[in-house]
């Protein structure tokens, strides 16, 4: 109804908002943002030099992921899409299980059967995503309506893009949830392109929040790139969903700084200048500005820092490069709960091959 | 010219684009950037973002308005920008295109071409790979082609934006940048509805189209050795399918390996099985013979172990041998 009731301009260059958390949480803040800066920035270059198939960089858009993440309670389940590093890496989720899932081996959780950059995992309430824009919205809805119905204190969380508010998904979602109250989040990162289309040729709205007052439910529109502010957004929308008054939709106003995905050159579609004037509202440079301002921080600890993280992030790549791919076997599996006659057969069929090695190229 | 597949279906548009200003393409991406592929590489620069058009994102939108602009005159092509995306727009594509004509009397008939990539082969797992023509077949009032090369490709997505009825036409992303051949300069047709055979032979027939057309004529070449002589056939209009030239070839050498990548089970096979059965059994001198992707989603590591390779096919080509 209110959109708009949180709206921070892009371009401010400090948080507006005086620091609702510890210095301890200030800096684990900060912390995620790096690691899934970096895990990025390590996973492009991996791509480049072959050793990665394939990838979905968050790079830009840290201070949504991370900060929204930090706002939820491990109960709350977070319905991810294909852009989350940062979603995974702010749940925790170990650089093991992380880059595995990008290798596809046969220690991935999900077996090797989805996309790089799908990540999910049942034991961190990340449910793992599809690519179809936007189908995961209305799942979203119906685990909160189920934990509502039992009188469960939790909520949850769906990540999409600006694009995404386009799909007729995000229409039947949200419209439903606006209806029934249900406790969930809408956390749109408007990072102003969908591939190439920009965010004026998607929709004749400017302020994306104001989709949700033509549902009846709680519209915001935060700065994407403040990490403070997305998280007291994200939280007061929890709040709200737990007090029973429905679903909030959240705009964060953010920019892809990297390429859509691995494949994407964006030289095609926007200039260098627009680019580099992105990089100056960089939220980690702004983040790492503002604990220094409050003497949290230094440029020595930064580097210290850094340099830990790439160890470990180029140490669980090549972990990850090691691990064997799947056995034949895992082709079959779970597309039943238990294999029927002619999947069985297939298996077998598929062994047989396997074992005498392709030859004719 | 030598062409790609995917230049191929630029040229095809840019050649229908300048002929015919009823002509439009539209869908995500396509414009400025040319389309994730490339299909539509600079057309909006000679043609205009009229023409061109960068759509949001919302399938059963484009192809909805697409239905409404043929229907007000336009030839509109779409592109889907993978076939597995299709899917909110199946809707309009089974509800309200394939049935629109029939249920007016023939007063309101769309003239709209849907292309979108299909198949697997470039590691795009469960949502980048898939092969979905069985639904498009099974719907009345679609056409569906599938082209096996770049010449292929250009003549046969010409006369698709020709033809009156709705075609889908689904283009191999394995096939995209990975073969080069002569594509005639101009306008080129390849008639839809007629299949090609692409290798005669005598003694076993494979049936197959797209991408699998290459794995067939692979192991064609290493039968050779064994002195089995392959006849390969690219059927290349699924709907309406070449019935005359399949049950030829089946008559000739009474031994049939079907080829496909979409999975097995209600795949395109069964219904060509079910139809030599019906049209030539006293001619068949063993069972036929599927290859198929398995019937499973696409797996994103083990996706080359899903797809039919020659070898699969020479071990099905040497098994109706020796029935
Ligand atoms: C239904 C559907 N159509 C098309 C695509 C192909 N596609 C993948 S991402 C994307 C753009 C999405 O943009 P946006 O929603 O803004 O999210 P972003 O990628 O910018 O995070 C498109 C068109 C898809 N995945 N699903
Ligand atoms: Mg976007």
């Amino acid at each position: 109804m209110n959109a708009g009731s949180l709206s921070l301009t892009p371009s401010k260059p400090r948080p507006a908002v005086s620091s609702p958390l510890t210095g301890k949480q200030l800096l684990r803040l900060y912390y995620l943002m790096i690691v899934s800066r970096i895990a990025d920035e390590r996973a492009l270059i991996a791509h480049k030099q072959g050793r990665i198939g394939f990838y979905v960089p968050a790079v830009g858009e840290e201070a949504a992921e991370v900060g929204s993440v930090f706002a939820l309670s491990p109960e709350d389940w977070i319905f991810p899409d294909y852009r989350g590093s940062g979603i995974a890496l702010a749940r925790e989720m170990p650089l093991k299980i992380f880059f595995d899932q990008v290798l596809g081996n046969i220690e991935d959780v999900l077996k090797g059967h989805s996309m790089p950059s799908h990540w999910g995992d049942s034991s961190l309430n990340i449910v793992a995503p599809s690519s179809p824009i936007c189908t995961h919205l209305s799942h979203a809805v119906g685990v909160a309506w189920a934990a509502m119905m039992k009188r469960e204190k939790m909520v949850t969380i769906s990540y999409f893009g600006d694009g995404g508010t386009s799909s007729g998904e995000f229409h039947g979602a949200v419209n439903l949830a606006g209806v029934f109250k249900i406790p969930t989040i809408f956390f749109c990162r408007n990072n102003q392109y969908a591939i190439s289309v920009p965010v004026d040729r998607q929709t004749a709205v400017t302020n994306l929040a104001e989709k949700a007052s033509a549902y009846g439910i709680t519209g915001v529109r935060v700065d994407g790139n403040d990490v403070l502010a997305v998280y007291l957004a994200t939280k007061e929308a929890r709040q709200r969903a737990l007090r029973g008054d429905g679903p909030t939709f959240i705009e964060a106003v953010t920019y892809r700084l990297g390429p859509h995905t691995t494949i994407d050159d964006p030289m095609k579609y926007r200039g260098k200048t627009e680019e580099e004037s992105a990089w100056k509202r960089d939220p980690i440079l702004r983040f790492s500005e503002y604990l220094t301002t409050l003497g949290l921080w230094d440029m020595e600890k930064d580097q210290v820092l850094r340099n830990k993280i790439k160890e470990d992030v180029n140490l669980a790549i090549t972990n990850a490069k090691e691990v064997p791919k799947p056995e034949i076997d895992s082709l079959f599996e779970d597309v039943y709960s238990t294999s029927p006659w002619h999947l069985d057969e297939q298996r077998m069929e598929a062994r047989r091959f396997v074992a005498s090695k392709r030859q004719i190229q | 010219m030598e062409l790609t597949l995917v230049q191929a279906v630029n040229d095809a548009l840019r050649e229908e684009m300048k002929r015919d200003q009823r002509v439009v393409v539209l869908g995500e991406d396509v414009g400025k950037y040319g389309g994730v592929f490339k299909a539509t590489d600079g057309l909006q620069a000679v043609f205009g973002n009229e023409r061109v058009i960068d759509t949001p994102l919302n399938e059963q939108a484009i192809v909805g308005a697409s239905i409404g602009m043929s229907l007000k005159g336009l030839v509109p092509v779409a592109e889907i920008q993978f076939i597995d995306f299709i899917h909110p727009a199946f809707d309009q594509i089974v509800s309200e295109l394939s049935k629109m004509r029939y249920r007016s009397g023939g007063q309101y008939a769309p003239h709209v071409v849907i292309r979108a990539p299909f198949g697997a082969g470039t590691k795009g797992g469960p949502y980048h790979s898939q092969s979905s023509e069985s639904y498009f077949v099974h719907t009345a009032g679609l056409k569906v082609v599938i082209p096996s090369s770049p010449a292929e490709c250009k003549g046969l997505l010409t006369s698709s934006i020709r033809d009156t009825d709705p075609v889908i036409f689904m283009e191999s992303k394995r096939l995209y940048r990975s073969v080069r051949e002569e594509v005639p300069e101009g306008e080129y047709l390849v008639p839809l509805g007629k299949a090609r055979n692409a290798r005669p032979g005598k003694d076993v027939t494979i049936l197959t189209y797209g991408s699998m057309v290459q794995v067939s004529m692979k192991a064609a070449e290493v039968m050779c050795e064994e002195d089995v002589d392959v006849e390969v056939i690219d059927i290349r209009t699924l709907m309406p399918l070449d019935i005359e030239t399949v049950v030829a070839s089946a008559k000739k050498t009474g031994r049939i390996v079907i080829v496909h990548e979409a999975p097995k089970t209600m795949g395109f096979g069964a219904e060509i099985s079910a139809l030599l059965s019906e049209k030539a059994f006293d001619y068949l001198k063993a069972p036929i013979i599927r290859v198929t992707g398995y019937d499973t989603p696409v797996p994103f590591s083990l996706e080359d172990q899903y797809s039919p390779s020659p070898e699969r096919v020479i071990a099905a080509i040497r098994n109706t041998m020796a029935y």
